[in-house]
């Protein structure tokens, strides 16, 4: 058998999977953002003809699959197994928005990593031979997110100024064996990483560590050097976040600042869209990943890129019961071919 | 009613939002921490016989922020133990709070059947 683990958590894959389409759908604000332009579909309602926030998303992810599905020029029936998850309770907008497709399905639940837990474990899959196509998807709604871990919106709290903003959008993936432009060459899966912070308004600073911890053993493991990478990105660890990042890398004798660069920071204009500390939401990776990263590394003008989605594993009962938010995030190696 | 009970009404209410919005945003104390700690607050303050004479010099702006809701809780206890002895500690403090809870929870309801909850800005 070919050896194929590199290091202690990473896979480098033989015959590498390829990313052959991705699809993105979003709420108002996101297309109000600076990366408007690039996504495939928005609701300026934010509802997708839904009565319900829940309802909204599961919504979501059903149109970027159907996207994603299209795109590749496949039919839901092609697709041998599905990866999906969302911020909800029981995962109810990946189950309730995704049972029409009679796709067999993991659900999982990564928190915001779950675009990168997926996409690893669909590219596992790929590689392993147990069928040709996978589907990767995840999904946060702002209206959502906020009822599940903070307050329903007609409570009209105030958000604290390191608090983010809940990506509304959800980003769906092909994974395949058909060669595109995009390959997943090798992952690093993540461990859980506390700190012992406790504070859910301030969720960058909590998976900061996570993030950290995931580069440089990723680095390690296939023992590359982190300006290889045209680009490192994280997930959604806003600005706040980001300083912690660079701090935690230094203290490693590791420096990402030239190229490192954040789907929270990038999917919102901080100055004009009062978003605080940035984006975040496992919608925020994924349709960054979908509408900006994937058409620049299709193009060549990246050509390595460590996409690092993190994730906050906490929930409201863990929150109230004073527990700390532990981390998590996941490297997928991402070139051009 | 004459001018000047508009004016403290309004310095001493704002006052109050504004100490409490110093509480939201310099502290990582939650909302509904906040809110409690404004009602125990105001049932103290009634207890040691300091917020009656200050309801009565500012009107609304001390007794519509939730210290108010915690002086009237005190207020509606105290009468409850002058009238009913004992048991009146259970009574009070509903009794005396009662319009005003169940006003918000109709007035709620009655708004919801209207409105539909938005998407912050």
């Amino acid at each position: 058998m070919i050896q194929r683990t590199k290091g202690a958590q990473s896979i480098a894959f033989s015959e590498s999977p390829y990313i052959m389409s991705s699809a993105s759908v979003v709420g108002k604000k996101e297309s109000e953002g600076p990366l408007g332009k690039y996504f495939d579909m928005t609701d300026p309602e934010n509802l997708f003809g839904e009565e319900t926030w829940e309802a909204a998303e599961g919504t979501m992810q059903k149109e970027a699959c159907t996207l994603a599905i299209g795109k590749a020029e496949l039919t839901p029936e092609k697709i041998r197994y599905l990866f999906g998850g969302d911020l909800l309770r029981q995962g109810i907008a990946t189950s309730m928005g995704l049972e029409s497709f009679q796709i067999p399905l993991f659900g999982l639940f990564g928190a915001c990593s779950t675009s990168g837990e997926a996409l690893a474990l669909a590219a596992m899959c790929v590689a392993a031979g147990y069928g040709e196509h996978m589907l990767a998807v995840t999904s946060s709604h702002f209206g959502t997110a906020e009822k599940e871990f903070r307050f329903p919106l007609s409570y009209a709290n105030q958000r604290p100024l390191s608090a983010q903003w809940t990506v509304t959008g959800s980003g769906a993936f092909v994974v395949g064996n058909k060669k595109s432009h995009v390959r997943i060459s090798g992952i690093t899966i993540g461990k859980i990483v506390d700190y012992g912070l406790k504070d859910s308004q301030n969720m960058g600073a909590c998976m900061a560590p996570a993030a950290a911890d995931t580069i440089a053993v990723h680095l390690q493991d296939f023992e590359r050097e982190a300006d290889e990478y045209s680009r490192i990105i994280t997930g959604d660890l806003g600005y706040v976040g980001q300083s912690i990042l660079f701090d935690l890398m230094r203290k490693k004798g590791l420096d990402i600042m030239k190229n490192h660069m954040d789907c929270g920071m990038t999917i919102f204009d901080q100055q004009t869209q009062d978003t605080h500390a940035g984006g975040s939401g496992c919608g925020c990776a994924a349709t960054t990943l979908a509408a900006y990263i994937l058409p620049k590394l299709e193009k060549g003008e990246w050509k390595k890129v460590l996409f690092v989605p993190t994730g906050a594993l906490m929930s409201t009962v863990s929150f109230n019961e004073g527990e700390s938010v532990p981390g998590i995030a996941h490297g997928i190696v991402l070139e051009h071919c | 009613m004459n001018f000047m009970d508009y004016f403290n009404a309004f310095w001493v209410g704002g006052l109050i939002c504004a100490l409490v919005q110093i509480l939201l945003d310099r502290t990582k104390l939650m909302p509904g921490r906040v809110m409690v700690l404004l009602v125990c607050t105001g049932a103290v303050l009634g207890f040691l016989g300091i917020y009656q004479p200050f309801q009565d010099f500012a009107g609304a702006g001390a007794s519509v922020p939730l210290l108010g809701f915690g002086n009237t809780l005190f207020k509606g206890v105290k009468e409850a133990v002058k009238d009913e002895g004992f048991i009146g500690i259970f009574m009070g403090g509903f009794k005396a709070s009662a319009v005003g809870i169940s006003a918000a929870l109709i007035f709620g309801y009655l708004a919801s059947w209207v409105f539909e909850p938005k998407m912050k800005k």
